[in-house]
């Protein structure tokens, strides 16, 4: 099989929508046959990347990638950035506001969550945008 | 046991869904999203009071056998909207978690 690539908009604020993107990786993934246990791993960690883009960022992408014996999951925002990474990656931390706290998130898991279920996890961060590369081995 | 066993009991109130032969494996109780989709495993029926839409994402991506919403909160119009699109089942009961885990393990027979 060829390389693919597939890119995905995701919005600020866009709490109705939340989880489409997901739910579009999986049906593709399910199609292109890759085992149900990889493809729980990919979408927990494509779930809380879209969410975290809807709750704590101006908006951005998700982009999936297929390669030989590889899967890449992008995610990747317009900002504000992260500010202290290592603290943001620490389990129960979170600045989610109240709004979305009354929905169920903000329990600090979201990173912690796609850096366990990703066979590489790499972020970087700046004011201009958040960029999350999670590599997968099929 | 199914979801329709479950549904033999009146307190548990059907609210969408039609694949009721589904087979419970399982039950996970949790409000936090990120808990839930880290923990949460295939075929669990998952009892929350959270009734905002993004509840029935959390339960495709998953694909959980049902939500039950406990202690009767208040489902959102747009929930129940979602749920019926994307035919996930969800239920609404009076019961707290830990009646509707009594109901489940205690036969009356
Ligand atoms: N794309 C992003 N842009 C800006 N800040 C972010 C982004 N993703 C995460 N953060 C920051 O990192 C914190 C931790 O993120 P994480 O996903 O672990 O938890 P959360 O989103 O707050 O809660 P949960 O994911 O458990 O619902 C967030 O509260 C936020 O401050
Ligand atoms: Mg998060």
């Amino acid at each position: 099989m060829n390389d693919v690539r597939f890119e995905f908009e995701v919005y600020s604020e866009d709490y109705v929508q939340g989880g489409s993107v997901s739910s579009d990786i999986k049906k593709y993934l399910h199609q292109i046959g890759i085992n149900q246990k990889l493809i729980r791993k990919i979408v927990i960690c494509s779930y809380e990347a879209e969410m975290n883009i809807i709750i704590h960022s101006l908006g951005g992408n998700l982009i999936l990638e297929i390669k030989q014996d590889l899967i890449l999951l992008i995610s990747s925002d317009k900002g504000p950035g992260i500010k202290d990474i290592t603290l943001a990656l620490t389990a129960g931390y979170s600045t989610a506001g109240s709004k979305a706290r009354e929905m169920g998130f903000g329990a600090g898991m979201g990173l912690p969550n796609m850096k366990k279920n990703s066979d590489l996890f790499e972020i970087t961060s700046c004011p201009n945008g958040t960029n999350i590369k999670m590599s997968y081995y099929i | 046991m199914k979801v329709k066993d479950l549904l033999k009991n009146i307190s548990f109130k059907l609210i969408t869904g039609e694949n009721l032969d589904k087979e419970i494996g399982g039950v996970y109780t949790g409000d936090l999203l990120s808990w839930v989709m880290s923990h949460a495993k295939k075929d669990d029926a998952w009892m929350t009071v959270q009734t905002h839409l993004n509840i029935v994402a959390v339960a495709k991506l998953l694909d959980l056998a049902c939500i039950i919403i406990v202690e009767n909160a208040e489902i959102e119009s747009e929930t129940v909207e979602k749920a019926n699109s994307e035919n996930i089942t969800l239920i609404q009961t009076h019961y707290n978690s830990f009646e509707i885990m009594k109901s489940m393990l205690v036969k009356d027979d």
